[in-house]
């Protein structure tokens, strides 16, 4: 992932000479759309992390007692949660797309001296997603 | 932010971005979107409270918000350098974001171990 390597530019240094550069403007990334893409996918992690701090919030509720769970549901209900909560959700299906597409290139895997195809390490993401999502959605509504 | 400790928050990043991948848009969906616009009967509060107490879910929960917030951290981070062009600001924003993500950890796991 390009993540891990950004800082370890050996041409990065603190404290680098004054030379010349041409000064990139904060929305150089608005101009073409594999870099809107980019920083889309980016931002995926505020998403995330949004909905971590809302799961947590309803943990709270429910330790809460009845009460404040029901509180907390009405407030799900608001056209403001909805709304964040749509917007989220697109984010946080762009991020397991993005990231299950990317999956055959951090994780090289052989059988015998054969290497199992991209494609295949793809849709066993792709499987394992439905799986999972199919098991948390029976054991919450069972 | 040494050098020598990149290889462990990516690796955090990883696992929370694997994590987040798999259960973040099915509990996102019928927590925020099906249950609350009625397209799926809220289960009872006894149930929820019985699932949220036993041990498996509450070490699930935290493995799954802990490690979402060090994926946030570790990727916002990059997003701040790259994106914004704030590379000089290197040790500030990395306390910021992993101080963050700790901070959350820690909230995480003393209220799924107080449930």
């Amino acid at each position: 992932m390009i993540e891990g390597t950004a800082n370890q530019n050996p041409r990065y240094t603190k404290y680098h000479p004054k030379w010349h550069r041409a000064k990139i403007p904060i929305f150089w990334w608005i101009h073409k759309l594999p870099h809107i893409r980019f920083i889309a996918r980016e931002l995926t992690s505020v998403a995330v992390a949004l909905y971590a701090c809302i799961l947590l919030f309803q943990i709270l509720a429910v330790a809460d007692g009845p009460e404040a769970y029901a509180r907390f549901l009405a407030w799900l209900k608001t056209p403001f949660s909805v709304f964040l909560h749509a917007v989220a959700f697109l984010f946080v299906l762009f991020h397991s797309i993005t990231w299950f597409n990317l999956a055959p290139k951090a994780l090289v895997v052989s059988l015998g001296n054969k290497r199992v195809p991209p494609v295949a390490i793809v849709a066993l993401n792709y499987a394992a997603w439905l799986i999972l999502s199919l098991a948390i959605s029976w054991i919450l509504l069972k | 932010m040494k050098k020598s400790i990149e290889p462990f928050w990516w690796g955090l990043f990883g696992a929370g971005g694997t994590c987040a991948a798999f259960f973040i848009p099915v509990l996102l969906f019928l927590n925020g979107l099906a249950i609350p616009l009625g397209w799926i009967d809220a289960p009872a509060f006894e149930h929820v409270s019985n699932l949220v107490t036993h041990p498996l879910t509450r070490l699930f929960l935290f493995v799954v918000i802990s490690l979402s917030f060090f994926h946030w951290a570790h990727r916002f981070r990059f997003t701040l350098y790259d994106g914004l062009q704030l590379k000089h600001l290197n040790l500030l924003i990395a306390v910021l974001t992993y101080g963050s993500a700790i901070v959350g950890t820690l909230i995480a796991a003393f209220t799924l171990w107080n449930i």
